[in-house]
């Protein structure tokens, strides 16, 4: 199981382990980390999910699809590697990656 | 607060969830426990009608927290078990199996149930509502036999299980009493939109058409709808909304009125007892009145509120509604509730896969159901909650950028 590093924006870290298939937003929220709020539960349609991608790791998540981008260009807080944390499904190639997470989610 | 107190929470729903780990978050030190009637750790209910009965999701990743999360949260789970009385004075559930649960404080996330329909024949085998887990799994495994299907109701749930069983190879007829699908919650523009999709993807859609029996002697032949008109069908679903659960807070004295009645605070009117999501029927300063919703948003957004309530801070609970339906590949976003609107707007060609509805009254919008663009959601909230009047003729042009009418950040 890959080992993921979630760093909220106060820079409280949390190393947990996410199995691979699951997302980046249901690692989060199996392990109580409160930066994403994920209010439509893995849809991508509420944009409450957005985490930066640390960009060592930005291959391995790929990039978002159209909706997903959509969405992003609304959000005020993005960077070049933002995605939604449901759309990014956990894989062998994501072990250690650094994911960060904005200061809000509205 | 002390760690002999015990917070039990009354269903195993999206607010429940929330509920407890709020809880937890805000300093609760005593035990927590969900009691539920479904046999399941709680779920992600809108799959259900959508990517879980059409084959595309595990029952794994239906689950809204791994196990392993309510081990850390030290939360406890009385499974498949009925709550049926609260006595609010000894502080005591009566549980169907006959045990009694102590609580110091109690919440209620007891939701809503599927409206039953009362004609001949809706106790046939292979007749199906669609609210829980179990029964999408009745609707599978009917639907891995069946040719033909009718859908009773033309609202959100029927159209997207049309949508389903239709992708998995099953014929649909879907029948609306009304004379357009959705008619109680979207405007003409997206009931003919969603008409055209269903018809374009081979569903029949009869409108003006009530069933009157559902057929057949064990299992469903077909259905019924008055004169002699008669449609095939070798499974019947039903969706004709739902009935908040609110008996258990009736009995017990608390006040109930379409709905479980709380404040801001999600208070019911017993000074323990918290209650959230479907089954609530509370205020929103935003729009000025009181509403029963059926939302996740609203169940997960209540739910924080409650907890911070049973731990005594008030965190009062005002949210824009907001919904979405997936339905082929079609994604319709909802923001705001419509209710009063005079006038419509719409940005985008309506013949299209892609445009806006927005819903008005005194150029202030109210609402807006976005097909296939989630910008638009995103600004149209903003502008929702702006509560201004604007120039509505930006809304229509697709020249103008809908941004240019945010006037604060």
């Amino acid at each position: 199981m890959p080992v993921i590093n979630y760093i909220e924006a106060d820079g409280t870290e949390y190393s947990v382990n996410v199995a691979e298939g699951v997302s980046l937003m249901q690692g989060a929220l199996d392990n109580m980390i409160d930066g994403i709020i994920a209010e439509c539960g893995g849809c991508c349609v509420c944009c409450t999910c957005h985490c930066m991608i640390d960009p060592a790791w930005s291959d391995a998540a790929g990039s978002a699809a159209a909706d997903e981008a959509e969405m992003l260009e609304m959000v005020d807080n993005t960077e070049e590697t933002s995605r939604l944390a449901c759309q990014v499904k956990v894989t062998s190639a994501m072990e250690g990656m650094v994911v960060r997470l904005p200061e809000s989610q509205y | 607060m002390s760690n002999t107190e015990s917070a039990v929470v009354i269903g195993g729903s999206h607010a429940a969830v929330q509920l407890v780990i709020s809880l937890r978050q805000n300093g609760w030190e005593g035990s927590i426990s969900i009691i539920s009637d479904e046999p399941h750790l709680p779920y992600h209910r809108p799959p259900l009608s959508k990517a879980y009965l059409a084959g595309d999701i595990s029952e794994d990743q239906l689950a809204l927290r791994a196990s392993t999360a309510y081990e850390k949260l030290d939360v406890s789970f009385k499974l498949g078990l009925t709550v049926v009385a609260i006595d609010t004075e000894n502080r005591q559930l009566q549980l169907d199996s006959g045990e009694t649960v102590h609580f110091s404080k109690l919440a209620l996330c007891t939701g809503a149930r599927a409206r039953p329909l009362a004609i001949a024949g809706a106790d046939l085998q292979a007749v199906h509502y669609l609210r829980t887990m179990d029964d999408v799994k009745g609707i599978q495994q009917s639907a891995a036999s069946a040719k033909s299907a009718v859908i009773i109701g033309g609202g959100y749930i029927g159209l997207e299980t049309a949508a389903s069983l239709t992708k998995l190879g099953v014929a649909v007829t879907v029948l609306e009493t009304e004379s357009r699908l959705l008619q109680r919650v979207a405007s003409e523009t997206t009931s003919e939109f969603y008409l055209r999709l269903h018809q374009e993807q081979g569903v029949r859609v009869k409108l003006n058409t009530q069933a009157s029996a559902i057929l057949g002697e064990t299992s469903v032949t077909g259905v019924s709808c008055g004169d002699k008109h008669i449609i095939d069908a070798d499974m019947v679903i039903i969706g004709i909304g739902v009935i908040p659960n609110t008996e258990l807070a009736k009995d017990a004295g608390l006040a109930v009125d379409n709905g479980i009645l709380v404040n801001e605070f999600a208070q019911t009117s017993h000074a323990d007892i918290v209650a959230a999501g479907d089954c609530t029927n509370h205020p929103n300063a935003l729009l000025g009145r009181t509403l029963r919703l059926e939302s996740v948003p609203n169940a997960t957004e209540q739910a924080k509120t409650a907890a911070a309530s049973l731990c005594g801070i008030e965190k009062p609970y005002s949210e824009l509604p907001w919904f979405w339906s997936d339905q082929y590949d079609v994604k319709l976003q909802i923001a705001g509730i419509n209710q009063g609107y005079t006038d419509v707007a719409i940005r985008g060609d309506k013949t299209s896969r892609s445009f806006t509805v927005f819903y008005l009254n005194n150029s202030k919008i109210l609402a807006a159901d976005c097909i296939n663009r989630p910008k638009d959601f995103m600004l149209a909230k903003k502008l929702i909650l702006q509560n201004k009047s604007i120039d509505t003729t930006v809304l229509a042009d697709e020249t103008a950028e809908l941004k240019t009418l945010i006037t604060e950040q």
